[in-house]
């Protein structure tokens, strides 16, 4: 199957090669950091988790988010997601990839991380954070690939995939609930002490994750043959309404909780993120709102969640809300004020910016590849 | 923790993650007071300390090669001051305590000195993915092991008083002079204050403690009676940083 990302038109290769290109500067950069150190980045004392801790957080629950289209259509039976779920788990996998890369560009250390197995320590969040991601990534490998040779081949997948898919869906809640943790469970931390951080986590994936593969598809069905129907795309859009409803719903009772309590430590994060940070920092937290209000308002309204291009438009409003929120503000916003009620302005470099943006990249060549193929077979089914 | 117990917990951890919540807690409940064999802790004493002498810090540093932050010999881009290394320095009183600042009460102008407490529940070393950080049962030292720390920063992130940094630069690169009896540090790895272990298995005082010549400090084990810091401690009342969140910090500031 896999020959079957070695051909393909102009447009594809030069895509490719434009990916590899900016990959390829991105390697060049994270080599001067491996040299320098990571004081190449914006990153300090202060506010020592930034840009990559934030990718990581965020692009874990594009991965969980495949759940949504595998819960429905293998507990449900809902049929018009047949062609999809396909889609999903392969997203599933660049998105663990990146998280993983994200891990390690933000190490000090990155020769060491095998002390991580070496040294098992259950009661560290990272460590589990590590066995969940590892674990669902291989779920998602074999799901993906035995699902979709059987197809090339026309038979009916084995029996045995079917518990590793089942298994998969609670995996996947796992692998953001763990993610939370590392942040929800630190004493001293105001903006991250809140029991709904994992709830809320799993809320703005579910409709992140949704978004993007609704987008996905669309860019699809444009350059390939393959179309997975808009039902599927209109159903897509429901559960990206209601997700980021709950969402929308968590982020105002943790604003509530906050500032009806009016407990200084918990205050000061949402003061920073939505006042006082830098211009920057504070016109991203607000493009967050207008965003999630615009995508709220396009999808809540029937005629414009089933028109394919305006579904299109809210889903790609969700989907940048949810980046800036858990993809910039959540981690920054964490860490300042410091410890001593110090305000210390986290700015990312623009080597830090280049990494972070090549790994995007990678992403993108890996699911691109595997669409290639994963659209190949299936076009070749549906006409053969 | 002692090492069975240790072992318990991997095991019983890898079964299952159901098992592992439980863990956590008995991880938590297993750190409490009590613990360690001996209770170092250090006491300082504010009404002699004004915070305007270098003497504590720098002894500090020098003995543990902490670079400094402007090397005027180094030829090379400064490093932020953001990115610098602590082991020991000055916060404001509203700074460490912040809680306990309001307008009425009279301000205090000093600085303070502030450096790891040394926890007796601490959460850095708590989540520490490769146990690379831990409380020492002997004495109740909160130490890093620099070979085996992966550079995560998950410590940082943890610790509720900032007393942890991170060698974002080379730190060899930035000290004016080697001190040959302490090893220095590479690129990547969290360091912070080892309540000058090394001294102490020499039966010297931390190097702090000894510079300090207005004897504003005092260093000792406080399951004995009669050490300095237990001594102290019962002379005057003595507070310590965010109490509230159950560190249980070793480092006392007489007011
Ligand atoms: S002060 Fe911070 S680094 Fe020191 S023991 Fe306590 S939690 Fe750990």
């Amino acid at each position: 199957m896999l020959e079957k990302a070695l051909t393909g038109s102009k447009g594809y290769f030069a895509w490719i090669f434009a990916l590899l290109v900016v990959i390829g500067v991105g390697f060049g950069t994270y080599l001067y950091q491996l040299n320098e150190g990571l004081g190449i980045t914006g990153l300090n004392r202060d506010v020592s988790w930034g840009l990559y801790i934030a990718q990581f957080t965020f692009l874990v629950g594009v991965a969980a988010s495949a759940v949504m289209v595998v819960l429905p259509y293998y507990l449900h039976d809902y049929k018009e997601f047949g062609k999809l779920t396909l889609l999903g788990e392969f997203l599933a996998i660049p998105a663990c990839l990146m998280c993983m890369l994200f891990i390690v560009v933000d190490m000090g250390r990155p020769d060491r991380v095998v002390y991580v197995f070496l040294h098992p320590t259950p009661n560290s969040i990272m460590f589990w954070d590590t066995v969940v991601l590892s674990g669902y990534l291989g779920l998602n490998l074999v799901i993906g690939w035995t699902t979709l040779s059987a197809e090339s081949k026309g038979v009916a997948p084995p029996r045995w995939v079917k518990p590793l898919i089942y298994l998969s869906i609670p995996w996947a809640v796992s692998i953001h609930t763990v993610t939370a943790f590392l942040y929800q469970g630190l004493p001293g931390r105001g903006f991250w002490m809140t029991a709904i951080m994992a709830p809320r986590f799993l809320a703005s994936a579910f409709a992140a994750g949704p978004s993007f593969l609704i987008l996905m598809v669309l860019l699809v069905r444009r350059f390939t043959r393959f179309d997975p129907g808009d039902v599927a795309l209109r159903k897509l859009g429901q559960i990206v309404t209601y997700a980021m409803f709950v969402s929308v719903f968590f982020f105002l009772m943790e604003v509530f909780t906050v500032f009806y309590s009016a407990i200084p430590e918990h205050k000061h994060h949402f003061w920073y993120l939505f006042v006082g940070g830098p211009w920057w920092l504070v016109g991203a937290m607000w493009l967050f709102v207008a965003l999630a209000v615009i995508g709220l308002v396009i999808l809540v309204n029937p005629r414009t969640r089933n028109n394919i291009p305006t579904l299109a438009v809210g889903a790609a409003c969700v989907f940048v809300a949810s980046w800036l929120e858990k993809g910039l503000g959540l981690v920054i916003g964490g860490f300042t004020p410091n410890p001593f009620g110090k305000y210390t302005v986290y700015t990312p470099t623009l080597p830090e910016v280049t990494i972070a943006v090549a790994i995007w990249c990678i992403g993108f060549l890996i699911l691109t590849v595997l669409y290639k193929i994963a659209t190949g077979v299936k076009q070749e089914r549906a006409i053969g | 923790m002692d090492r069975g117990k240790r072992n318990f917990l991997k095991i019983a951890g890898l079964t299952g993650a159901g098992a592992y919540v439980g863990f956590v807690g008995a991880e938590a409940i297993g750190n409490k007071p009590g613990k360690a064999k001996k209770k170092l802790a250090l006491v300082i004493d504010t009404r002699k300390c004004k915070g305007d002498c270098p003497d504590c810090i720098a002894a500090c540093h020098r003995e543990h090669n902490v670079p400094e932050e402007h090397n005027p010999n180094f030829k090379g881009p400064p490093v932020r001051s953001s990115q610098g290394i602590k082991w020991i320095w000055l916060s404001t009183f509203g700074g460490a305590f912040h809680e306990q600042v309001n307008e009425h009460t009279g301000r205090r102008k000093d600085p303070l000195v502030v450096l790891c407490n040394h926890c007796d529940n601490p959460p850095c070393t708590r989540v520490c993915p490769t146990k690379a950080t831990w409380k020492r049962e002997s004495d109740g030292i909160v130490t890093i092991d620099m070979h085996r720390c992966i550079g995560c920063r998950f410590c940082m992130a943890a610790c509720p008083y900032g007393s942890r940094s991170f060698n974002f630069h080379d730190p060899r690169k930035n000290l004016k002079a080697v001190r040959p009896g302490f090893p220095t540090r590479t690129i990547g790895v969290v360091e912070k204050c080892n309540f000058c272990a090394e001294r102490l298995g020499e039966g010297l005082l931390p190097a702090c403690v000894e510079a300090c010549t207005k004897k504003a400090m005092s260093f000792g084990d406080l399951k004995d009676k009669d050490s300095p810091a237990s001594v102290a401690l019962r002379s005057a009342y003595a507070i310590t940083r965010k109490p509230a969140l159950g560190t249980g910090p070793e480092v006392y500031y007489i007011l």
